[in-house]
């Protein structure tokens, strides 16, 4: 129905004695929100750091819109359209959220070293195109109060919101989203499954969301992936998964019954 | 540069990223430019000259560690290295191929970016400690090269090379009020470079590889790419103090290059603000006026003080003195002497009511 944009084929990958992955393939679409679930361990963010090349695969291979991107480096995959957000935040503390944002411009932006000391003229032109789209991101987001604030200043919450920015700035055709609500409130949850949505509805580009909050992955996924010891153990639509004994055997059983059960 | 911006608006994204965004920021520059091109040289006498030389060539050396250093977070003990090679190169195309001026002024910069580039090599796998031994070692080697290979140095003491002062045209640079202005107009142009740098792509990828360099990388950042271009800039900027150093000297040597220098430009960057433009001249000129100003009050109390040799007792207190401010510097302010100017600017915005 739907343009396949990532194809994971069978992919190993271990560290050390630790197998984190053991033959795991899957396929993400455009314009769909598939959740990745399990428990702590299962390798969810082994995962995603395979495919945005962090780490390389022993066996297997991945694609990205017919392209193997199973060893080349992070920052050709990034070129090619994936971006991300981390588990434990990882923005640049020093920088201003703005800069921040600026920063996942970097593969839309040319100017070379020269132009840049130069500044006046091409540089200048380029700096101030991409800051319109930039100041668009962050108008959506609702951040606008803090632009000039360094990133590292700021709570948690809103931490996790400007590294959602800093991918969307990449303008990618597959985002990965490492648990994006871990840590926040009610609200916070609220607004965030609200950018998430929206993202997928307006800019139809495919998200790959690892999330625990059961809830959450109910209401915003076209598709639920759970994954233990390394293993995908079933797969299908969030109605199907949550009556699926493997999945609840494996994890929902604590998710969603989290005492007693 | 004290102002306050209280009412200001911006209403458009071109003046919101302009390097002075309130009006009166830029007319302290500009003031101050003035002051430096048309009141100061015209002001010291020659000895206070030579000060304000030493302090515009020093600066144009540390822009370049800072952007290494400070910027892109790659920590170098080998800037004086690079230097060497920009005098050595412009000293040898000036006096031996007899070409012009600039020319071994820019062939410095280039020849040395390259060399840069060679040293900066390690980088791509190792930081920290180890990659401080290596720039040492390069350090080293450098020092070593000149003094043995006769190509380089000639036959004469310290590989010393005479050059010949700096032409630009018909005008012939050899007065230190003349040597001045070519140095304050590279030292702008250094400045000002850097300060572009800073605000533009190139430097955000910088300040992201020194902040965070997987996450950098994630972003589509080439870390290996860009850490070597660091070295490459940073060396074009000690390559081309170092043939500025030559031809304001007159003489190429090695003694101008060792180990100690580079030192003296880290104790520049740390003590003025790694990461920032106007501590590295607050730096530049700090470190490099204030071993010459107490040798300058302690020949005053000749006789009165227990030392014999005023000159070299200074040349050695300075590293102590240095090397005790980089620690304090490091331990307490790490962002230096600009975040002091910062603390007494913020101060002042909200004067006279401290709440
Ligand atoms: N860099 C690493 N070095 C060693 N082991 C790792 C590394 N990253 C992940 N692991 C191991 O791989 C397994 C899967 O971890 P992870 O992918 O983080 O799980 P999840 O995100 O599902 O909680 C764990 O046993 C973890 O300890
Ligand atoms: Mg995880």
């Amino acid at each position: 129905m739907n343009e396949m944009l990532l194809e994971v084929q069978n992919v190993y990958l271990s560290f050390g004695g630790v197998q984190a992955l053991r033959g795991v393939s899957l396929e993400a679409r455009k314009s769909e929100i598939l959740a990745i679930i399990g428990p702590n361990g299962a390798g969810k963010t082994s995962l995603i750091n395979a495919v945005c090349g962090h780490y390389h695969p022993q066996r297997g291979r991945i694609l990205f819109k017919g392209i193997d991107i199973t060893r080349l480096p992070p920052h050709r995959i990034a070129a090619l359209g994936v971006a991300r957000t981390f588990q434990n935040v990882a923005l640049f503390r020093d920088m201003t959220v703005l800069d921040n944002i600026m920063l996942g411009r970097h593969v839309k932006m040319k100017s070379n070293p020269l132009a840049c000391a130069l500044y006046w003229g091409l540089a200048q032109r380029e700096e101030i195109r991409h800051r319109e789209v930039v100041e668009r991101i962050i108008d959506f987001l609702e951040i606008e109060h803090i632009r000039k604030v360094p990133a590292g200043a700021l709570p948690y919450g809103l931490q996790k919101r400007v590294e959602l920015g800093r991918a969307l700035a990449l303008e990618p055709e597959l985002l990965l989203l490492d648990e994006p609500m871990a840590g926040m409130n009610l609200d916070e949850k609220e607004d965030m499954a609200r950018f998430i949505l929206d993202v997928q509805e307006e800019l139809g580009i495919g998200i790959i969301l690892i999330e625990h909050d059961m809830g959450v992955v109910m209401d915003i996924s076209d598709r639920v992936i759970v994954l233990d010891l390394g293993e995908k153990i079933c797969e299908g639509r969030p109605e199907e998964v949550v009556s699926d004994p493997r999945a609840i055997k494996a994890y929902l059983g604590e998710a969603i019954a989290p005492k007693g059960g | 540069m004290i102002n306050r911006e209280c009412g200001i608006f911006k209403t458009t994204y071109q003046a919101d990223m302009a390097l002075y965004t309130v009006p009166l920021a830029r007319i302290t520059v500009a003031g101050f430019l003035a002051f430096f091109a048309l009141i100061l040289p015209f002001i010291l006498d020659v000895k206070h000259l030579v000060w304000a030389n030493l302090v515009g060539i020093n600066l144009v050396a540390a822009l370049g560690l800072n952007l290494l250093v400070g910027f892109a977070g790659q920590i170098s003990v080998g800037h004086a290295a690079f230097m060497a090679v920009g005098g050595y190169t412009a000293a040898i195309m000036t006096s031996r191929a007899d070409m012009p001026f600039w020319v071994g002024l820019v062939g410095g910069g280039v020849f040395a970016a390259f060399y840069g580039l060679l040293v900066g090599l390690p980088s791509v796998r190792v930081k920290g400690f180890y990659l401080a031994i290596a720039t040492l070692a390069a350090q080293f080697i450098t020092e070593w090269t000149v003094n043995h290979v006769r190509w380089i140095g000639g036959k004469g003491f310290q590989a010393s090379i005479i050059v010949p002062p700096a032409k630009l045209g018909g005008l012939v640079l050899d007065t230190e009020r003349e040597k001045y202005f070519l140095i304050l107009a590279i030292a702008i142009v250094a400045t000002v470079a850097l300060l572009n740098i800073a605000r533009t792509r190139l430097g955000r990828a910088f300040v992201a590889i020194r902040d965070r360099d997987i996450a950098a990388e994630i972003m589509g950042v080439d870390i290996v790419r860009y850490k070597l271009l660091a070295f490459m800039i940073s060396s074009f900027y000690a390559g081309v103090a170092g043939a500025l150093w030559v031809y304001y000297l007159g003489n190429a040597n090695i003694e101008s290059f060792r180990i100690v220098e580079s030192i003296n430009f880290l104790a520049m960057v740390i003590i003025g603000g790694l990461g920032s433009v106007l501590g590295t001249i607050f730096g530049a000129a700090f470190v490099t006026i204030l071993p010459l100003a107490l040798e300058d009050i302690l020949q005053n109390f000749k006789g009165v003080i227990p030392v014999s040799d005023i000159h070299s007792f200074v040349a050695h207190l300075r590293f102590a003195v240095f090397g005790g401010l980089i620690m304090l510097f490091l331990m307490v302010e790490p962002e230096g002497l600009n975040r002091l100017w910062r603390n007494i600017k913020d101060y002042f915005r909200v004067w006279p009511f401290p709440y």
